[in-house]
């Protein structure tokens, strides 16, 4: 009997251990490219489970006017630098200012603009 | 025991493995010098309410028991008021109905994020269907990006037919029929 117990055990383990490979993190990261690599700068990173925490979805989506398809709102450093979109926070009261290039400008060269993340649903149009 | 042990082991495996760090998910440039700066996902997300899908998250849950608190405006005066309803969705073909409940989702977001350029604020008004979901049309705008993925079925398909009309709850708070 206990010979018998034994793979059943390790299939159990097994089957623990399938959410563990397949189930990596969806960060909802928003990487944004329409832009930046044209102008010489690295694609953004916005990660957007960092600022949900914080902020309420309608705070950036309906108060500062990003639509929630990544990419569809023409957003410059002009924007920012007159206090629209991401520039509203990050002006040096409520969040670091944009002088940070680095900061938000931090994905790999050749990154395409849209919603990232490792789990295999991952993000709207996965057809 | 030993299965008990087993367990204890991939669930510490499950915690270990959940989020990468920044310099290994594929999409930071490791050679930024910010990449030091940057929160690592571990440290904000790790002391959330747990989810089994997704980012592993239950947002719904942290933001209900408090562990999160996001302000409903940037200068944190103003908080959208929540909406008490549910609606109930019958055209789901061999699937069990959808009940959407409004208060989940109103604690998150005004009316405005989604009415009307998303839905229109009309029962059986919107030409919802889950291939349109899939192309991240309708729910599938949130769902599966930044909120519990598709494969989740039955917690939006999560009312049996044949209980609709019998229920304790009042009927009279759902929108839809």
């Amino acid at each position: 009997m206990k010979r018998r117990s034994g793979p059943s055990l390790l299939a159990i383990f097994g089957a623990c251990l399938i959410p563990v490979m397949i189930a990596w993190a969806e960060y909802g990261d928003v990487i944004l490219n329409n832009n930046s690599e044209a102008e010489g700068v690295a694609p953004v990173i916005f990660p957007h489970w960092f600022h949900r925490i914080r902020f309420q979805c309608s705070v950036c989506h309906v108060e500062l006017g990003i639509k929630m398809e990544a990419g569809t709102t023409d957003i410059g450093m002009q924007d920012l630098i007159d206090g629209r979109y991401c520039g509203a926070c990050h002006d040096g009261q409520t969040a670091w200012p944009i002088d940070n290039c680095d900061l938000c400008h931090s994905g790999k060269p050749g990154l395409e603009t849209g919603v990232k993340g490792g789990h295999k649903t991952t993000g709207p149009g996965i057809y | 025991m030993l299965s008990a042990a087993l367990l204890a082991t991939a669930s510490v495996g499950l915690a270990a493995g959940k989020w990468k760090p920044l310099k290994k998910d594929g999409i930071h440039d490791p050679s930024n010098p910010a990449i030091n700066v940057l929160q690592e996902p571990a440290d904000a997300l790790g002391v959330l309410q747990v989810d089994t899908a997704g980012n592993m998250v239950d947002w719904a849950r942290s933001l209900e028991y408090r562990f999160i608190e996001p302000r409903g405006s940037i200068d944190g005066d103003y908080q959208p008021e929540v909406l008490d309803t549910t609606v109930l969705m019958r055209n789901t073909m061999p699937m069990r109905y959808v009940r959407f409940p409004h208060r989940t989702h109103t604690q998150w977001m005004s009316c405005e994020t989604c009415h009307d350029s998303i839905f229109v604020a009309e029962v059986d008004a919107n030409p919802i269907s889950m291939g349109k979901i899939l192309q991240g049309e309708y729910c599938g705008i949130c769902h599966g990006a930044v909120a519990f993925p598709l494969t989740e079925c039955d917690r939006c398909h999560n009312t049996d037919s044949s209980t609709v009309g019998h229920e304790k709850p009042a009927p009279a708070r759902d929108e839809g029929s």
